[in-house]
C-alpha cells in the first residue's frame, strides 16, 4: 500500500537535465573535485614513499660500512717465546698468551725499521687493542701453530677503520718533480736539498691557505662580536689571526709547516719524510718510514705528497696516516664483513663494540615480555569478550584498558622503577625487570586485539558448537579461539615489536648501562638493541655513528621480519565464512 | 539431483498422518522477554512426538523465540527471561537442577544459515560424538559419522573426501552437513531455524526431502517463512502473530479450514 493517493502538497517533479549549462557545470565540478581527491591522495603518497626511502637509504648508506671492518692481514710469526714461552701447550696457556705483542711483531716487520718510541707508538696505535683476538682463536683451535708463520687478519683501530672506510682525506701526488733530491740522512730529523725550485709552487699554495685560514679567523670574529662577545674572549683568537696574517706576509723563503695547514710529505729512496719546514730548494722534516739509502734521487724517482686535510682536523694523524697509505700500498689491508659486530658485547674501543649483548638482552626481556602477555591478555580477552557479564563494572574495565594503551610509555618505567624495583627488590638493569615493564606496556594492545579477533568470529561458529550440546568453555576453547588465533597472534606480534623498539621505560629501570658482557641469563644486567643505539649515538667517534647506524639497520630488519611475519600468519590463516 | 516427489503428493500423505502420537514437548503459558520487550505472550503448545510441526508467522512474531526456548538457546542472550513451563518427556527443561548444555545435547539444533566448523567434514560430525564421549573407540567414531552422513544422505557426496574443510562444500551441502552433525548425537527432537531460506529451491527440495526421512526417529520442529515450505513438510502447523500463538492444529486443517481470521488472512498472503 502507498500513500499516493493520501492527498497532503505535493512537491513540483523535477527531473535531472542532462543538457542545461547548469547541469553541465556541476558535472564538471564533480568531475574537478574527483580529480583534485585523487590527486591529493597522490602527492600524500609521493612524499611519503619519498621521505621513507630518504630515510632508509640514508640509514643504509650510514649503516652499511659499519657491517665492514679493515684488518691488517699479515704473515705474522706465532713467537712461542711470546704465546707459550714455557712449552706447556694448553688451552688456558695459549689463551693467555700476550697475541697484542705478536700482532706487533707482525706489524713492525710490514713497516721495517721505525724507530722511536713516539713513531713505534703511532705505527703500533693503527693496531687495535682487540687486534689479537683472532689470532688468539686460530691459535686455541690449533695449538700446532705456535712457532710457525699464518696468514691473520689483525683488526685495525677504529680510526684507521674509519679513515679507509670514509677516504678521509684527499692526497695529492706530485710525482713529475723537476730536481736532483739528495737526503742528509736516513732517519731522524733530516734535511733534503732539492736541484729545481720544485718547492716553490707549494709554499705560495701554503701562503695562500694561511689567508684563507686567517681570513676565516676573522670571519669568526666578526659574527662573535655580532653576537655581543666580549673582546677579551675573542683576544686569543685575533693574536692567532694577526700570526697568521704575519706569516703569510712573510718574504717566501721559509715556511714552517704545522698542524693548520695541509700536511707535506717526500716520498724518496723507499722512506718517508714529513716536512716540517721548507724553502722552494731545501725541506727539513722527520723521517717517518726510514729512507734506504741517502743516495741522490733522480727528478722523478722521487715525489712529494699532498694530505689536503690539516692535521689539526683529522682523527688519524701525519704518521699514522703515512703508517696506514704504506700498508695499503703493500696490500696488506682488507675489508672483510665484521662477523664479530654479531658476536661481541658493547665495548669502549669503537672496533671491538658488537650488538651481541643487546640483542641477546632484547630477546631475554622480550621472552618475558611474551612468556607473561600472551596467556595473560589472552585469557583476559576471553573472559571480557566471552564470559564477563555487560555490566558496569566491565564497561569500567574495558574503557581503562583502552586507556592503558594510550599511557606514556615512560610513565610504565616509573612504575618499573617504584614497583619492581624498589617495592620488591628485583635487579637493576634486568632483563627479568625489563620483560615485566613492557609486559604492563603491551598487555592492554594484547587484549584488545585480542577481543577484536574474537569478536570477529561470527557468532554462528559459537551458535553451532552450542547446539550439538557443547559447552561455553568448549565452544570458546574448541571453536573461537583458533579461528581467533591468527589475528591474537598478529596484535601479539606487533605489539612484541612495539615492546622491541621501546626505550624509554628501560632508562628508568637501569638498562642503559655500559655492560660489555652478553647477559646469560633473566637476573644479569643487560641492555637492549634501541637503547644501545641511544648508547652509541651519544659518543663522539665516527665509528660509533657508523655502529649506530649499522645497528639501526638490524633493529629494523629485525621489527619488518616481525610485521611480515604478522602479516604472513594473517594471510596464511585468514578464514572467509 | 534425485527427483523429488510432487509436494501436492507429499501433502496428502502426510494429511493422513496420525495425529493421536505421543506428546513430546508441552509448552504452558509461556511468556518471553528480551528487557522490556515482550516478544511471546502466553504460549501454550503441545507438540506430538516423531513428526515434523511448523511454526509459521510473519517476522518478528516470537516463532524462533519459542524454538530457541526449547533447547535453552536463548540463556546465551543476556537480557532474555523466559517464565512458564516448557516440559519436554513430562520433565521441566527450565527446572535449576537440569543442566542446559545435557538438555543441548537432546534437541539439536540447526541454523538458518548453515554454520558448518571450519574443521574437516569428519570433524564436523565427530565433535558431538567427541565431547559426549558417544564412542568407544575409532572405529565406532568413523560408524557415526558414516551412519550420520548417510541419514543426512550427504554420505555418497563426501565419502572420498571427510578431510576436506566443511566450509568447502556448496550451501545445500553444508546445511545436510549441519543435520548430519546434529543427528550424530542421537537427540530426540531437532529444531530448525528456516534450514532452508539461505538455499537454492533444489537444495530446499533435498532438505525437505531428508525431514520426511528424518521424521520416523526424531521429533522435528521447523520454523519457516514459507508457507509452501510447511504445507509440503509439516504434520501439524502452529501460527504465531505478534508474539501470539494464534492457531494450532493439524497442518491440512490449518491450510484448508482455518478457525481464526489472522490465520486465514495470513496463509491466503493479505499481510506477512
Amino acid at each position: 500500500m502507498t500513500d499516493i493517493t493520501a492527498g497532503g502538497v505535493s512537491p513540483p517533479i523535477r527531473r535531472v537535465e542532462f543538457e542545461t549549462a547548469e547541469s553541465k557545470a556541476r558535472l564538471r565540478r564533480r568531475y574537478r573535485s574527483e580529480a583534485r581527491f585523487k590527486a591529493y591522495g597522490i602527492a600524500a603518497l609521493v612524499v611519503a614513499a619519498a621521505f621513507l626511502f630518504a630515510l632508509l637509504s640514508s640509514i643504509v648508506m650510514r649503516g652499511i660500512p659499519g657491517f665492514f671492518q679493515h684488518y691488517l692481514v699479515a704473515d705474522v710469526l706465532v713467537d712461542a717465546a711470546k704465546i707459550d714461552p714455557e712449552g706447556k701447550g694448553d688451552a688456558a696457556t695459549l689463551r693467555a698468551g700476550d697475541y697484542t705483542a705478536v700482532a706487533r711483531a707482525a706489524l713492525a716487520e710490514a713497516i721495517p725499521g721505525v724507530e722511536g718510541r713516539q713513531l713505534k707508538r703511532e705505527l703500533n696505535g693503527l693496531l687495535s687493542s682487540g687486534a689479537g683476538d683472532a689470532l688468539r682463536e686460530m691459535v686455541v683451535a690449533d695449538p700446532s701453530l705456535v712457532g710457525q708463520r699464518v696468514k691473520a687478519p689483525l683488526l685495525l683501530a677504529d680510526e684507521a677503520d674509519v679513515f679507509l672506510k670514509t677516504s678521509g682525506t684527499k692526497i695529492r701526488v706530485i710525482s713529475d718533480t723537476r730536481g736532483i733530491a739528495t737526503p742528509s740522512a736516513t732517519t731522524g730529523e733530516i734535511s733534503i736539498l732539492v736541484g729545481a725550485n720544485d718547492f716553490a709552487d707549494d709554499v705560495a699554495l701554503v701562503k695562500a691557505e694561511l689567508k684563507a685560514l686567517a681570513d676565516s679567523i676573522d670571519e669568526t670574529i666578526a659574527r662573535r662580536k655580532a653576537r655581543g662577545a666580549t673582546v677579551e674572549s675573542l683576544a686569543d683568537l685575533e693574536r692567532e689571526a694577526t700570526e697568521l696574517r704575519r706569516r703569510h706576509a712573510a718574504a717566501a723563503t721559509s715556511e714552517r709547516l704545522d698542524a693548520k695547514t695541509a700536511s707535506r710529505l717526500v716520498a724518496i729512496n723507499g722512506g718517508l719524510v714529513k716536512v716540517k719546514e721548507m724553502t722552494p730548494t731545501l725541506v727539513k722534516g722527520e723521517v717517518i718510514i726510514p729512507l734506504k739509502s741517502t743516495a741522490d734521487a733522480a727528478p722523478g724517482t722521487w715525489e712529494i705528497r699532498v694530505y689536503e686535510t690539516p692535521e689539526s682536523n683529522r682523527n688519524l694523524n701525519d704518521r699514522g696516516l703515512a703508517f696506514l697509505e704504506e700498508l695499503k700500498a703493500k696490500g696488506l689491508v682488507e675489508s672483510q664483513f665484521n662477523f664479530a659486530f654479531f658476536t661481541r658485547g658493547d665495548s669502549r674501543e669503537a672496533e671491538l663494540a658488537g650488538i651481541q649483548g643487546a640483542l641477546v638482552g632484547s630477546i631475554l626481556t622480550l621472552l618475558v615480555t611474551i612468556g607473561l602477555c600472551l596467556p595473560i591478555g589472552v585469557l583476559a580477552a576471553i573472559y571480557l569478550e566471552e564470559f564477563a557479564p555487560k555490566n558496569r563494572i566491565t564497561e569500567l574495565i574495558e574503557i581503562n584498558i583502552n586507556n592503558l594503551a594510550a599511557v606514556p610509555s615512560i610513565v610504565f618505567g616509573l612504575l618499573g622503577l617504584a614497583v619492581f624495583l624498589n617495592f620488591f627488590g628485583m635487579p637493576r638493569s634486568a632483563p627479568l625487570v625489563g620483560g615485566l615493564v613492557l609486559a604492563l606496556l603491551v598487555l592492554p594492545t594484547i587484549i584488545i586485539a585480542s577481543r577484536a579477533a574474537l569478536k570477529s568470529v561470527p557468532p554462528s561458529i559459537r551458535e553451532a558448537a552450542l547446539g550439538v550440546g557443547a559447552s561455553k568453555q568448549q565452544a570458546v576453547f574448541h571453536h573461537v579461539l583458533p579461528l581467533a588465533m591468527p589475528g591474537i597472534m598478529t596484535g601479539t606480534i606487533i605489539g612484541m615489536a612495539h615492546a622491541l623498539g621501546e626505550t624509554a621505560p628501560l632508562l628508568m629501570i637501569g638498562m642503559i648501562a655500559f655492560i660489555v658482557d652478553v647477559p646469560s641469563s633473566l637476573t644479569q644486567a643487560a641492555t637492549v638493541l634501541p637503547v644501545q643505539i641511544f648508547l652509541w649515538s651519544d659518543l663522539p667517534e665516527p665509528a660509533f655513528k657508523m655502529k649506530t647506524a649499522a645497528a639501526i639497520i638490524v633493529l629494523l630488519a629485525v621489527l619488518f621480519l616481525m610485521n611480515g611475519l604478522a602479516i604472513w600468519l594473517r594471510k596464511k590463516f585468514e578464514r572467509r565464512w | 539431483m534425485d527427483m523429488r516427489p510432487d509436494p501436492l503428493i507429499m501433502m496428502t500423505t502426510q494429511a493422513q498422518a496420525p495425529t493421536t502420537t505421543p506428546t513430546k514437548v508441552a509448552a504452558k503459558n509461556v511468556n518471553v522477554y528480551y528487557g522490556a520487550k515482550h516478544a511471546l505472550k502466553d504460549v501454550s503448545v503441545d507438540i506430538p512426538e516423531k513428526s515434523v510441526t511448523a511454526f509459521i508467522g510473519p517476522s518478528g512474531c516470537g516463532k524462533s523465540t519459542f524454538l530457541r526456548c526449547i533447547n535453552r538457546m536463548n540463556d546465551t542472550v543476556a537480557s532474555c527471561r523466559v517464565e512458564g513451563l516448557i516440559q519436554i518427556d513430562g520433565k521441566d527443561i527450565y527446572d535449576p537442577a537440569l543442566d542446559p548444555v545435557q538438555l543441548r545435547a537432546r534437541v539439536g539444533m540447526v541454523f538458518q544459515k548453515p554454520n558448518p566448523f571450519p574443521k574437516s567434514i569428519y570433524d564436523n560430525v565427530a565433535y558431538g560424538p567427541r565431547i559426549h564421549g558417544l564412542s568407544k573407540s575409532k572405529v565406532e567414531l568413523d560408524q557415526i559419522v558414516e551412519s550420520s552422513l548417510r541419514k543426512a544422505s550427504l554420505w555418497e557426496e563426501v565419502k572420498d573426501r571427510l578431510n576436506d574443510s566443511g566450509t568447502g562444500l556448496s550451501g545445500g551441502q553444508q546445511q545436510r552437513l549441519c543435520i548430519a552433525r546434529t543427528i550424530a548425537i542421537n537427540p530426540e527432537i531437532i529444531l530448525m531455524d528456516e534450514p532452508c531460506s539461505a538455499l537454492d529451491p533444489i537444495a530446499t527440495a533435498r532438505i525437505e526431502e531428508l525431514m520426511e526421512e528424518l521424521r520416523h526417529n526424531f521429533t522435528m520442529i521447523i520454523v519457516t517463512h514459507s508457507m509452501q515450505q510447511a504445507a509440503r513438510v509439516s504434520q501439524r502447523t502452529a501460527f504465531f502473530h505478534l508474539g501470539i500463538l494464534v492457531e494450532t492444529g493439524s497442518t491440512s486443517d490449518i491450510f484448508t479450514n482455518p478457525t481464526d481470521k489472522r490465520t486465514q488472512d495470513y496463509i491466503t498472503g493479505r499481510f506477512g
